[in-house]
């Protein structure tokens, strides 16, 4: 009996022992996966500066696709791309590239979206200037020599697109009174984000930067509705039209809206007044 | 009881010499430095043999190769891969199906570098003890790498996987990742005894799994040969999978070694200065045999 209750207990030990061990490793890796999840959650902040290579949709699905293999950074006849490496902002091992440093020079053919194994650059791109890898905004007009009246104009120049994605706007030069201003204009419907306008930005810090399309673009509300926009689809006024308006003036008095203001036709004769000489004549008029 | 550390292998190499007591041993480094040279010729030397990295490749334009591992969790992510990638992967997996799931660990990863040096200075410095960890832990990590691939939509294991780190550093230019490479040895050498590639890689068990019924595997093929020094163990990174097979004959279990945790390392095959070990295939698994691979050749 006694050999008995003495082997139940070693059973009992070696069990919770077992339990405990199980129940150990269980909670190192829970604390793990708890760990690694919120920091993937901050992986997936992109930084401004960090500009995803072409046939990137969005950072989301771009860090379920990629598997960090750099063939895209090899492929690259420009040395644009690079692999993020620890201690970057940007996702361990994925390729980016910072348009200051090396812009993309949009290669016809696209060798980094062809290297791609997994179709994380998306194959589909077949025209280089479908790509929106970013979306180029002038961030600085204070410091924009555009601005100050002087003439660049370098971004322009630069765009692969020039005359699509970067456009010269030419406005009135208020501070000397007879000069114009060129500045330049982006257009989200052309820029691919190529970076070569930063890139090429005379300043000491570009005035006209690329950023991730998220922070770049804003979103109008869904709701709203333009109307000149929509009364154009439909082809006509979606609203009924508005009365034409009417003064509610005196008989016998007109408006001129040539400036004149208040006007009174011209009178037939001296005493054809449309006011009575009889002050009682006005107020019983109102009664009837 | 075992041979003391400094004297670890000194019957093998009197009785095979040197070479023959390091050869697998020679081989898998030769191996593993090899593979990260194919690489590198290319940024190095303009020499483009390979492209990419271990998670996926390009050989001579034509072979593509990739990681079923981190296909895995891009397809556990949400993201169906391309053919490219499917076709490399399916080729991976093949090859080490056959060969031995673990021979990534042992023949190829670079981590493998890392560690098997940490544990030299383990056992020289004699630091015994440690952090006990569960070998399963990696299991567990794998399982949690893909369950967080789903959770997250991202692959989020990646983002600290020092397996790929490393590979990816060594190829790709190091930048900060020497920290992970310190910070592993020091794991293993000092905190916790084969911590990372025993006991929490999930790479590993990965391919482990994948090796489950491998063709190739180490046969204690003339265990009754074995005088228990107890060598092949002390330098076994698995240390419990050579057991059932090296001391099974009585409980009638055949002599290849059968656990998928096996590396296929050869480290047993090099230290056993009695020949007991020999590279085999899994189905060469006869109870009684004795015979070792000379002999049989001999046979009509």
């Amino acid at each position: 009996m006694a050999d008995q209750s003495h082997r139940k207990e070693l059973g009992q030990q070696s069990r919770r022992k077992f339990l405990a061990n199980i129940a150990r490793t269980a909670g190192g890796v829970a604390m793990l996966g708890l760990g690694l999840g919120m920091y993937s959650r901050q992986s997936l902040s992109l930084p401004a500066q960090a500009i995803r290579p072409p046939g990137v949709g969005s950072e989301e699905d771009f860090l379920a696709a990629c598997i960090r293999c750099g063939l895209c950074v090899r492929d690259c006849p420009y040395d644009t791309l690079k692999l993020a490496n620890l201690a970057e902002d940007v996702a361990l091992g994925t390729p980016y590239f910072e348009a200051r440093q090396v812009p993309c020079e949009m290669c016809d053919d696209i060798p980094c979206v062809k290297a791609c194994p997994t179709g994380a650059l998306d194959p589909e791109l077949t025209d280089i200037d479908d790509s929106r890898m970013g979306l180029a905004v002038l961030v600085d007009q204070e410091t924009c020599i555009a601005f100050h009246g002087l003439r660049c104009e370098v971004c322009f120049n630069v765009c692969p697109l020039r005359g699509k994605a970067i456009s010269l706007n030419r406005l009135h030069n208020a501070r000397t009174g007879k000069h114009a201003l060129f500045i330049p204009v982006v257009h989200s419907d052309a820029c691919t984000g190529c970076g070569k306008c930063e890139h090429a930005c005379i300043l000491e810090e570009a005035a006209i930067k690329v950023f991730p399309l998220k922070l770049a673009k804003g979103e109008i509300g869904r709701h709203y509705r333009l109307g000149w926009k929509e009364k154009q689809k439909a082809g006509g006024s979606l609203v009924t039209p508005d009365l034409e308006h009417k003064y509610n003036l005196p008989e016998g008095v007109d408006y001129s809206f040539e400036g004149e203001g208040l006007i009174q036709p011209k009178q037939q004769n001296e005493n054809d007044t449309p006011f009575s000489s009889n002050p009682l004549d006005r107020l019983n008029k109102g009664l009837k | 009881m075992a041979t003391p550390v400094e004297q670890l292998g000194r019957e093998a190499i009197q009785q095979k010499g040197w070479f023959s007591a390091h050869k697998w041993l020679v081989l898998r480094r030769i191996s593993q430095l090899s593979i990260l040279a194919l690489f590198l010729i290319g940024p190095l030397f303009g020499i483009w043999i390979v492209k990419g990295n271990l998670a996926s490749s390009l050989t001579l334009d034509v072979l593509p190769l990739t990681d079923p591992y981190v296909l895995l969790q891009t397809l556990f992510a949400g993201h169906l891969a391309e053919t490219t990638a499917v076709i490399g992967a399916l080729i991976v997996l093949v090859f080490y199906m056959l060969v031995g799931g673990r021979v990534y660990c042992s023949w190829v990863c670079p981590v493998n570098i890392i560690t098997d040096a940490a544990e030299w200075l383990r056992s020289r410095m004699g630091i015994k003890g440690g952090t006990q960890l569960s070998r399963n832990a990696r299991y567990w990590i794998l399982v949690l790498s893909l369950a967080l691939a789903t959770a997250t939509g991202t692959l989020a294991w990646e983002l600290i996987n020092p397996v790929s780190m490393v590979q990816r550093a060594l190829i790709f230019g190091v930048g900060f990742a020497w920290v992970v490479i310190i910070a592993i040895f020091l794991l293993d050498a000092f905190i916790s005894r084969r911590a990372w590639c025993g006991h929490l890689c999930p790479v590993g068990a990965f391919y482990g799994l994948l090796g489950k019924f491998s063709l190739i595997r180490v046969s204690a093929a003339a265990r009754s040969k074995c005088d228990d020094c107890m060598e092949c163990f002390v330098v076994c990174p698995e240390s419990n999978v050579i057991k059932p097979a090296l001391k099974g004959e009585a409980k009638n279990i055949g002599p290849v070694i059968m656990s998928s945790d096996c590396t296929n390392c050869g480290r047993c095959i090099d230290i056993c200065a009695k020949d007991v070990f020999q590279f085999d295939l899994r189905f060469n698994n006869q109870i009684n045999e004795i015979k070792t691979s000379h002999q049989r050749e001999v046979l009509p």
